[in-house]
């Protein structure tokens, strides 16, 4: 008889008003497992976690730990059943201290804080899976890598034996995520569990033992050996149909579109840029590689014109942009897609239809003589939604309301409306599923073959890889490495990103 | 000039100097545990004001001044109740509860104090706190006299400092106030429930800001009038940030405050007062307020989850 396993959830069920979420999903995970947990956004991964760690109440089914039926009623219920998991957004206090995110919710009745036992915890940790921070330093201090390794430790630190970790190496250098999985395999040798969440497909085939699909709220299928399965065929059985890569048609270059000559800003987000030169020219994609902070915010921000030069020249279409000023660059010809759409891109208290024409409020026909025109404006957006098949009630609904991915196309819609000669995309597909991410790289090769150029900035190594024709590599606000595409392998450029090439190394 | 300056270092202004801070001190540190637990509360004013009614009037019918004070910490106690019930429990706008409970205290206080007492043409008055030398200590030339001659509840406020700063870094319930404060999701996970930790905090911060107002009605002015806050609940709440949301800085802001306006009130007596409108002095304190705000708020970072109410669901 083996042991009986760490998770046995049995036909959960949730439903919201009409839509079941989760539709009698069975989901197993054994001592030893590294379960790939896959599917679309929308298909049930994220309530069904909800559901075991009590955020949501299940409508019908079972859960059952170590073969012993549980209710769980929050992520405290979920932690003393040893159930541990890191979210996307990490769950920590940034201006307190590693050691002292470990402590809060210590068991036991202590006045005072044992922080001597704390510290030994800490390095038990260390030896069993290879996990270190030093204990006094601030989180905020902390890369991003580091803020999840701590996330790691406090679960583990907190008895979880059962981890569930939800897009883990979304935030971590090619690197980082290679020392993430060797963690995971220590754990899952010493007979732990783990549930891994994720879009990339190449790593959960890299890292998983096993793997279950969810489409539309039900089990899609399961995959017992995901190292032998292919791309496609997870990808089948997570869209539930055919997913073509995008196809990439050799056109004929047009002239520079956007050119930086020796530019450098102050600091943003990371760093600023310190002497940057890069060129694109119509019919080709530029994409940036590089760990968050190393300057990409400053890039992006510079060229949309919210970030003034302390040097050098930017030229957009062949003008000099001669002020930071965001009209500016789009009188220039520019479109923009931030990083942070609910912060930059979009206003999410306001309607579709308001947010389409958020950077034309004072033009024709949106507005005549200082008045708006809501009947164009309605017209407008209910056109741009049609094409862009943005799903929502209507182009009044509060665009908060809305899903990332239809977010997205809602920037999308507005930015390229007007046939923009360069765009600058700041990790355009960040957050969105198989389908819409396939959409916006959709666009971006159509503007590209259609002779516009494109800015691109992500930390998807696989989505440079797959849209860009030349890749250039950022670190520490300057441009080490250029290089077409073709000649790109991840390898390369991820040593390039930890910064190899510049001598100044970095865990 | 230089009689002003041997002024300074006399036991009476030394001595002025630690009164007047002490219910600054109470107040600030009953707003920094509460802003420290994510609650910013603007009713400061009013529950200040109350808990000087509340306590003179107890002290009054009662005789004594203890229960006095204890009356202040719970009539403070409660009307920050109501603050978290809004605030913590409902989810509303920390700053319209705020001065909703400071408008609601300082009517009832008024209503209350004329139900009680009429409008007498001389307010009444109780015995005040006498001064309790500490052995030893009091010994101590000038600073002895100034600072361990005092009413207990100066003391009281001096040990509360350390004991805050202790319970706040070395404490599990501390640290999760403070977790509270930063990050409540974080802290929920971790199996702490927000809304208790954030009511505990406003609860016992409310239970200072009663003390403070009992100081000012039973110690150092032994009767009620309608101006007897003034504003220092509002003081406090620039002390707070100008403290950083620690213990120690915010006790050295409240004591810098109180230095000023001790100094003020020697500047009206003194010649200098002759020739200038003693309105000038009176706005010393204030100015200077804004003046250190000014300076020190620019690098001030406030607890990340400061006004921001906590309901489970949302990320």
């Amino acid at each position: 008889m083996t042991a009986p396993p760490l998770l046995d959830m049995r036909g959960i069920t949730k439903v919201f008003g009409e839509a079941k979420a989760n539709d009698g999903i069975d989901l197993v995970v054994r001592p030893g497992d590294v379960l790939g947990l896959l599917g679309e956004n929308g298909a049930g991964k994220t309530t069904l976690m909800n559901v075991l760690f009590g955020t949501y109440h299940a409508d019908a089914g079972e859960i059952f730990i170590a073969g012993k039926p549980v209710r769980i009623r929050n992520s405290a219920d979920a932690l003393s059943h040893g159930i541990g998991m890191v979210h996307q957004h990490f769950h920590l206090a940034p201006r307190l201290s590693v050691l002292e995110n470990l402590l809060i919710g210590q068991k036991g009745r202590r006045l005072v804080l044992d922080r001597g036992r704390a510290l030994e915890r800490l390095d038990d940790i260390r030896r069993d899976f290879g996990l270190w921070l030093e204990p006094h330093r601030m989180v905020s201090s902390l890369s991003v890598g580091e803020q999840q390794r701590l996330e790691i430790v406090k679960a583990l630190y907190r008895g979880a034996r059962l981890l569930i970790l939800d897009e883990p190496t979304a935030v971590l250098t090619p690197a980082e995520a290679e020392g993430l999985f060797a963690a995971m395999r220590a754990m899952s040798e010493q007979g732990f569990g783990i549930v891994f969440i994720s879009h990339k497909l190449a790593e959960v085939r890299a890292v998983a033992t096993r793997c279950v699909v969810l489409r539309h709220g039900q089990v899609a299928g399961s995959i017992e050996r995901p190292g032998e399965a292919t791309n496609a065929e997870i990808a089948r059985m997570m869209c539930g149909r055919d997913i073509t890569p995008p196809e990439r048609r050799a056109v004929a270059l047009h002239g520079p579109v956007l050119e930086l000559s020796r530019v450098s800003t102050r600091p943003r987000g990371g760093a600023g840029l310190d002497d940057v030169s890069l060129t694109v020219r119509g019919g080709e994609i530029l994409g940036i590689a590089g760990v968050s902070g190393n300057g990409q915010r400053a890039l992006a921000d510079l060229v949309s014109g919210m970030l003034a030069a302390t040097g050098g020249e930017i030229r957009l279409a062949g003008e000099p942009l001669r002020r930071a000023a965001p009209a500016e660059a789009q009188r220039l010809g520019l479109g923009r897609i931030p990083e942070d759409r609910m912060k930059t891109g979009l206003v999410t208290g306001m309607s579709v239809a308001d947010n389409m024409i958020l950077s034309r409020l004072a033009d024709a026909p949106f507005s005549r003589r200082g008045w708006i025109s809501p009947k164009a404006i309605r017209a407008f957006a209910s056109e741009r939604i049609e094409a862009f098949d943005i799903r929502c009630p209507g182009p009044e609904a509060r665009a908060g309301m809305l899903s990332g991915g239809n977010l997205q196309k809602i920037l999308l819609a507005r930015e390229l409306a007007h046939d923009p000669i360069a765009l600058v995309a700041a990790q355009p597909t960040r957050g969105l599923d198989i389908g819409a991410t396939q959409f916006v790289h959709d666009r971006f090769l159509e503007m590209r073959d259609r002779g516009r150029g494109i800015l691109l900035i992500s930390e998807d190594l696989e989505e440079l890889m797959a849209l860009s024709d030349r890749i250039a590599v950022m670190y520490g606000g300057r441009i080490v490495g250029e290089m077409p595409t073709t000649e790109a392998t991840i390898e390369r450029v991820g040593l390039l990103m930890a910064g190899a090439e510049t001598g100044r190394g970095r865990a | 000039m230089s009689g002003l300056l041997e002024q300074l270092f006399q036991v009476g202004f030394l001595a002025a100097l630690i009164r007047i801070a002490t219910p600054l001190m109470l107040a600030t540190l009953g707003e920094m545990l509460s802003e420290r637990a994510g609650v910013l509360n603007l009713g400061i004013e009013g529950i200040m004001l109350i808990g000087a009614m509340a306590g003179f009037c107890v002290a009054y019918f009662s005789g004594s001044l203890w229960l006095g004070v204890g009356a202040a910490v719970l009539a403070g106690m409660v009307l920050a109740a109501l603050h978290a019930l809004l605030t913590v429990s409902f989810g509303l706008s920390q700053h319209v509860s705020g001065i909703g409970v400071t408008l609601l205290s300082t009517g009832l206080a008024f209503f209350i104090y004329r139900l009680v007492f009429g409008q007498p043409s001389q307010p009444p008055s109780v015995p005040p706190f006498q001064t309790v030398p500490i052995p030893g200590l009091s010994a101590i030339p000038v600073i002895g006299t100034a600072v361990f001659n005092q009413y207990i509840l100066v003391y009281v406020a001096m040990l509360l400092v350390p004991v805050m700063a202790f319970i706040l870094t070395h404490t599990p319930w501390g640290l999760s106030v403070r977790m509270v404060g930063e990050n409540p999701h974080a802290a929920e996970s971790a199996g702490v429930s927000v809304a208790v930790k954030r009511w505990q905090a406003v609860v016992i911060g409310g239970g200072l800001m009663g003390a403070a107002g009992a100081f000012l009605s039973l110690a150092q002015f032994n009767a009620f009038t309608f101006g007897v806050i003034n504003g220092r609940g509002w003081v406090a709440i620039a002390l707070v940030v100008f403290g950083q949301w620690r213990p120690w800085r915010c006790a050295g802001g409240a004591l810098m405050f109180a230095f000023i306006d001790a100094l003020q009130l020697r500047l009206q007596a003194s010649n200098l007062g002759q020739h200038v409108p003693y309105e000038t002095f009176l706005i010393l304190p204030f100015l200077l307020t804004i003046v250190a705000m000014a300076s020190v708020s620019r690098n001030a970072i406030a607890p990340a989850a400061l006004l921001k109410p906590f309901r489970k669901e949302e990320r």
